[in-house]
């Protein structure tokens, strides 16, 4: 962790979580302010748009523009949530925000819903991270006990209360539509858009879902301004951004940097290529994120089009770094098999695609590679990119693509020697794992 | 309205419409698979992928809302290769094993695999293997061939109105399954095998019988409930081999109860009489058609000789033609008696000769999606009429509320707004409740005939709460269901439904029991008409006559009395059995059996409870010497020298009974009873028996039907009692009861029956000796 951003700075010592600590940080200010000043709905949400501010889940949507498609004048019940359900391999990020911070994210979520009328709203919580969905818990009945949440919120007329559910571990519950079926009570399953969440959400409502870092950055835009929170980054891609770096760094963890930062930069922070290795690949924005080789990816800035432009997506800002020792074929089988086991099942070619890509890499890696797999896998996953229900097809399918696009030799040499490219000893040297 | 193209065609759409729909409109096909225009929209079988102008990637037409100047291709070189990719991922797992699946030749995958799959498989992995599930004896699986499209779990849930299956498991795991260690219990049941696309949901019963191809597809009519579904009866080798629902918006849309479905086992059940039978000296001997004829005309005309015309009578089941119904009553008639009746369940006949016409639904069926208020009386709505229910499943989730009063109710799998639960002794009494509140509500008054009955009455809340809801509606409807027409106080129901929906504007029907319970009426299968006034069913079957003709029945099963209906029976000089089965219980007191055809072998009308006369034609052979019941009765005309006997086809029967156009003549068809006063008699304070005919024990052939038979709804009937009731009774949920000191029966309890009631089946073998399907009862501790 690092002081520079507005997120994680501030968070050295101990206890930092709790309320008090926040407030002496500044926190609950923004709020303060909205209700001190009666700030118009509008004004948040323009000043939102301002900050450039993009969603921090994976997919970049600008968050002011989707705040703005919430219908004002609806009759009835709207619903918030907020999506904390990091499942996607290489994200660690929203656990540390709730672990360190998780007023941030409450103060954040109830300006979202002053903004957009919402007097309910869900922090849905990754399964598998039991103890920070306690701490989340805590932190809401502080918040409760201050009078932050309930009924008419330092004492003007404007209602919001928050709830934390607890996912069980389905990736797929953090696809947006599948995570409302799960706080429903029904199998986690995307539903078909349209429509969208905006107009028929929650229990049918109109329901607003953004992730745990976007919620995060709202005080300060608010209690800073929107152009003070696009200065940290650049344009069209504001503020700073958690940045997980895991794989073969001498310091993995999160770092919050401003976007737009050289990636030279994020990785000299992270201590540098582990053993002083050769750094060989990158996957910038999570696990369903394009791979790029190590070359391409030193020529990036660590943003939205940058990234974009060398052909890989930001995605959640999960970046797995890989050294030469690593074995192409051996990542992409296991990256296959976790979309195989994670596929919800509902529509056909992500059900039977997913299985199939996992055989036959699988086969390649074991192998038992036929000279026309890599045909194959390209044709398979031609045929699940855009055919799906979610983007978890497109997801599986874009590693398999990204991977035979540029370590193909690797997967050939796999094919017709039966064997690694990279010798067992330099893999071994590499993980300290045996390969065999 | 909004303006589509597709493939180049323009045309107007209504607002919210799919692509699916508007390329339906225009005679597109669109290849899919998980779409079905009953069932809510899922888009997971991603078959149905079309290219939209504009869109980046192919839309799926079944999910896709039709935008205003939208262009869309459905077989375009993106589409189609959208749609072939789909079709190879559905047949990497699929077993390719067409030639061994009960499915083949009938199966979308199989169909859509021609043009749109390859010649051979790119998949060379390990396939799944799912296994399979027990749903009960109807349906059989195969769920390997499953491809997931969910349509039989979204009927569960949307049409038949329970969940019972669901997709457990994630992704290439996923399985359709019902909940742990249960069935599929709907009687809508069969509907599932229609809907699967694939062989993974099949019929049992039908189970590897037949190839589609094999068999004729022949149009008849459900001869069971008031519906008339309108069936496709598939016939192999002059055999019945299964039946599929014959689409009909009007009447039973697209779907068939279990009852209509399976029924047709019964057909070549082992009791199916197939020769005329005469007891002679206590002996049964098979004979030919003309000597137990000459047995029947001569049993008649010496009876008659000697006790006087009105000795004989005859009894019809409603499940009969029209054109039989109508030629037992000319007979009847023709030899001078009228002792004729077809209401063989019904106990209370006072309204007769106060009738308008035939009691009918009031209203078309289709129309019961338009209603917004209904209220139900004394029906077991969901199992006696299951697609009738079905309708009103889905007018509530347009906005239907629907009211029910009954003395027992079981879970109709739909949100009923308002129920009253009442003894059977205690029906009328609730009934002027409600009356009285809609005087209050409405401040109209009820008719002169009401005054008195209505004094002293006070509107509890449930009954002002069905007051208010009828009366706050603008399409409103009052049925009467089976068990106010066979209850003790028919009449006075009747009466005080009638008024409770001329004062709250609503309309008034009555459901009807059985195929032709319009039809009877319209036949003039009934005691009492322009003329003379005979005996009605229940003073022929407790009063006894010399000599029987029963046409379809089974005394003691199908009439009120049960075994004591069959004993007065055998006690006669003559009884005729007209029947297609033979049974231990007829072979006692029946003197001739005469073979008759059911509905598949012969030519016939149902008039369903819309007034609809709906004809079929046999669809195959009669079994044996079995004949039409109307050329049996033609010929027993002729003998006896009746007027009028003397035709050659069905048709000229029914020109007799129905206008020109073959259609019932909308003035016979009128619920309305004049009434000059009501009297409502009050309960003893003893138990009451209250009866639903269950499901499968309505009629001769759902008896006989085994796999109907092995099905939950078949269960031996029970004393169902509510908790209370048990308590006072000093009884155990569970153990035995003896009822009405002669049946031994298993206790249940049952929060849905009144208090101070056993519910307790009727039409069964285990408690035809009970009698009467109402009334007081004693209940004992074994």
């Amino acid at each position: 962790m690092t002081d520079q951003g507005i997120i994680l700075s501030g968070l050295d010592g101990d206890r930092t979580w709790r309320l008090a600590d926040y407030v002496k940080r500044g926190g609950y200010d923004a709020l303060k302010k909205i209700i001190a000043e009666k700030i118009p709905a509008d004004q948040i949400i323009g000043e939102v748009k301002k900050s450039a501010l993009r969603g921090r889940g994976g997919a970049g949507f600008p968050t002011g523009l989707k705040w703005s498609f919430m219908p004002r004048a609806f009759p009835g019940a709207k619903y918030l949530a907020c999506n904390s359900d990091e499942g996607e391999p290489g994200t660690f990020k929203d656990r540390d925000i709730l672990r360190y911070n998780p007023h941030t994210v409450i103060e954040g979520m109830i300006i979202a819903g002053y903004a957009m009328g919402c007097e309910r709203g869900y922090n849905y919580i990754h399964g598998e991270i039991f103890e920070v969905y306690d701490r989340f818990e805590e932190a809401l009945q502080e918040a409760r006990e201050a009078g932050l949440l309930g009924r008419n919120i330092l004492g003007s007329d404007f209602c919001f209360d928050l709830f934390a559910h607890h996912g069980y571990g389905a990736y797929i519950c953090g696809e947006e539509t599948a995570l409302l079926e799960s706080i429903e009570g029904k199998k986690g399953q995307p539903r078909f858009k349209p429509p969208f969440p905006a107009s028929f959400g929650l229990y049918g409502k109109p329901t607003t879902i953004n992730n745990t870092e976007t919620f995060a950055s709202i005080p300060f835009i608010i209690r800073e301004g929107g152009d003070a929170f696009l200065a940290l980054g650049k344009p069209n891609n504001g503020g700073t951004k958690l940045f997980s770096v895991s794989g073969h760094v001498n310091k993995p963890g999160n770092y919050e940097i401003p976007l737009g930062t050289p990636f030279s930069t994020l990785l000299e922070m992270a201590g540098g290529m582990r053993g002083g290795r050769k750094l060989k690949a990158v996957i910038p924005g999570g696990s369903s994120a394009p791979v790029l080789t190590g070359a391409a990816m030193m020529d990036c800035t660590m943003d939205y089009d940058s990234i974009s432009k060398a052909g890989s997506m930001l995605g959640s800002g999960a970046v797995i770094v890989m050294d030469e020792s690593t074995c192409m074929v051996k990542a992409l089988e296991r990256l296959s098999y976790f979309y195989f086991e994670e596929s919800c099942g509902q529509c056909t070619p992500c059900r039977e695609g997913t299985g199939w890509l996992y055989r036959v890499v699988h086969r390649i890696e074991s192998g038992l590679g036929r000279p026309d797999d890599l045909d194959l896998l390209n044709s398979v996953t031609a045929n699940i990119m855009g055919r799906t229900i979610c983007a978890l097809g497109d997801a599986a399918s874009m590693p398999v693509q990204s991977f035979i696009k540029h370590f193909g030799d690797e997967f050939a040499f796999h094919i017709e020697h039966k064997k690694c490219l990279v010798p067992k000893e330099v893999q071994y040297e590499g993980s300290k794992i045996y390969v065999a | 309205m909004l303006e589509i193209e597709i493939d180049g065609k323009q045309l107007q759409v209504p607002d919210g419409s799919t692509v699916m729909e508007a390329a339906n409109q225009v005679g597109a096909y669109v290849p899919h698979f998980c779409y079905h225009k009953k069932l809510s929209i899922a888009a997971n079988c991603r078959m149905c992928l079309v290219q939209v102008e504009k869109a980046p990637k192919p839309l799926p037409a079944c999910a896709t809302p039709v935008t205003n100047g939208m262009k869309v291709w459905t077989h375009s070189e993106q589409a189609v290769k959208a749609q072939k990719g789909v079709m190879e991922f559905l047949l990497i797992n699929h077993p390719l094993d067409c030639p061994i699946c009960d499915q083949g030749g009938e199966c979308q995958l199989q169909d859509l695999s021609v043009g749109y799959g390859a010649g051979q498989s790119r998949y060379q992995e390990e396939k799944r293997v799912v296994a399979n599930k027990d749903l009960g004896p109807l349906v059989s699986t195969d769920m390997t061939r499953c491809i997931n499209c969910t349509r039989c779990v979204r009927f569960t849930s949307e049409i038949a109105g329970l969940m019972e299956l669901g997709q457990a498991f994630r992704g290439e795991h996923a399985e359709i399954m019902t909940f742990v260690e249960k069935t599929v219990d709907t009687e809508l049941s069969g509907n599932i095998i229609d809907l699967c696309p694939v062989g993974a949901l099949t019929s049992k019963p039908f189970r590897f019988d037949a190839r589609a191809w094999e068999m004729s597809r022949r149009k008849s009519v459900s001869p069971h409930d008031s519906l008339g579904s309108n069936l496709i009866v598939q016939v192999k080798h002059d055999t019945v081999k299964r039946v599929l629902p014959l689409e009909n918006e009007a009447i039973n849309e697209c779907w068939l109860s279990d009852k209509d479905r399976f029924s047709y086992e019964a057909l070549t059940a082992g009791e199916r009489l197939a020769k005329p039978m005469v007891k002679q000296g206590g002996q049964w001997l098979e004979t030919d058609w003309s000597t137990a004829l000459e047995y029947v005309v001569n049993g008649l005309r010496s009876i008659q000789a000697d006790h006087g015309k009105d000795s004989v009578g005859a009894l019809v089941s409603p499940h009969s033609t029209l054109e039989e119904m109508y030629l037992v009553q000319s007979l009847m008639r023709g030899i001078g008696s009228d002792n004729v009746d077809f209401r063989l369940r019904q106990v209370d006949f006072s309204n007769d000769g106060k009738m308008a016409g035939a009691p009918w639904l009031g209203m078309p069926i289709a129309e019961t999606g338009t209603l917004d208020r209904l209220l139900v009386v004394g029906s077991f709505f969901r199992k006696d009429h299951p697609l009738l229910a079905q309708r009103v499943r889905q007018g509530i989730k347009k906005g239907l509320k629907l009211s029910a009063i009954n003395s027992a109710f079981d879970d109709w799998q739909m949100p009923v707004a308002n129920t009253l639960c009442v003894a059977p002794s205690g029906m009328a009494a609730a009934l002027l409740a409600v009356l009285k509140a809609l005087v209050e509500v409405t401040g109209k008054d009820a008719g002169p005939a009401f005054t008195d009955a209505l004094q002293g009455v006070s509107a509890s809340s449930e009954a002002r709460a069905i007051a208010e809801s009828l009366a706050s509606g603008r399409r409103a409807a009052v049925w009467l269901g089976n068990a106010a027409v066979q209850h003790g106080a028919a009449a006075t129901l009747h009466a005080i439904s009638q008024e409770i929906a001329q004062l709250a504007g609503a309309r008034f029907g009555v459901i009807g029991e059985a195929a032709n319970s319009v039809g009877g009426y319209i036949a003039g299968a009934i005691p009492f008409g322009s003329e003379g006034h005979g005996k009605n069913a229940v003073q022929m079957l407790t009063q006894g006559l010399k000599g029987y003709v029963l046409f379809n029945l089974e005394a003691e099963l199908d009439t009120a009395f049960g075994n004591q209906a069959a004993e007065m029976i055998g006690k006669a000089e003559m009884v005729a059995l007209c029947t297609p089965f033979k049974s231990a219980k007829a072979l006692e007191y029946a003197d001739v059996l005469l073979p008759i055809a059911p509905f598949t072998e012969t030519a016939g009308v149902f008039v369903n409870t819309e007034g609809r006369a709906q004809s079929f034609h046999p669809v195959v052979k009669a079994l044996g010497d079995s004949r039409p019941g109307w050329k049996v009765l033609r010929v027993i005309g002729e003998m006896l020298g009746v007027q009028g006997f003397d035709f050659d086809k069905v048709e000229e029967v029914r020109k007799r009974v129905l206008d020109a156009d073959g259609l019932v003549a909308d003035v016979r068809l009128d619920n309305t009873v004049r009434i000059d006063s009501v009297a409502v008699e009050k309960g003893k304070g003893g138990i009451e028996r209250v009866s639903d005919v269950s499901i499968y024990a309505a009629d001769a052939l759902v008896r006989r039907a085994p796999a109907l038979q092995a099905t939950k709804d078949a269960e031996q009937p029970k004393a169902r009692m509510s908790a209370a009731t048990l308590g006072r009774l000093g009884i155990q949920s569970g153990s035995s009861v003896r009822v009405g000191g002669v049946v031994v029966l298993d206790a249940l309890e049952d929060k849905g029956v009144a208090d101070n009631c056993v519910r307790i089946a009727g039409g069964h073998a285990l408690t035809a000796s009970l009698g009467a399907l109402f009334g007081e009862i004693s209940v004992e501790r074994v």
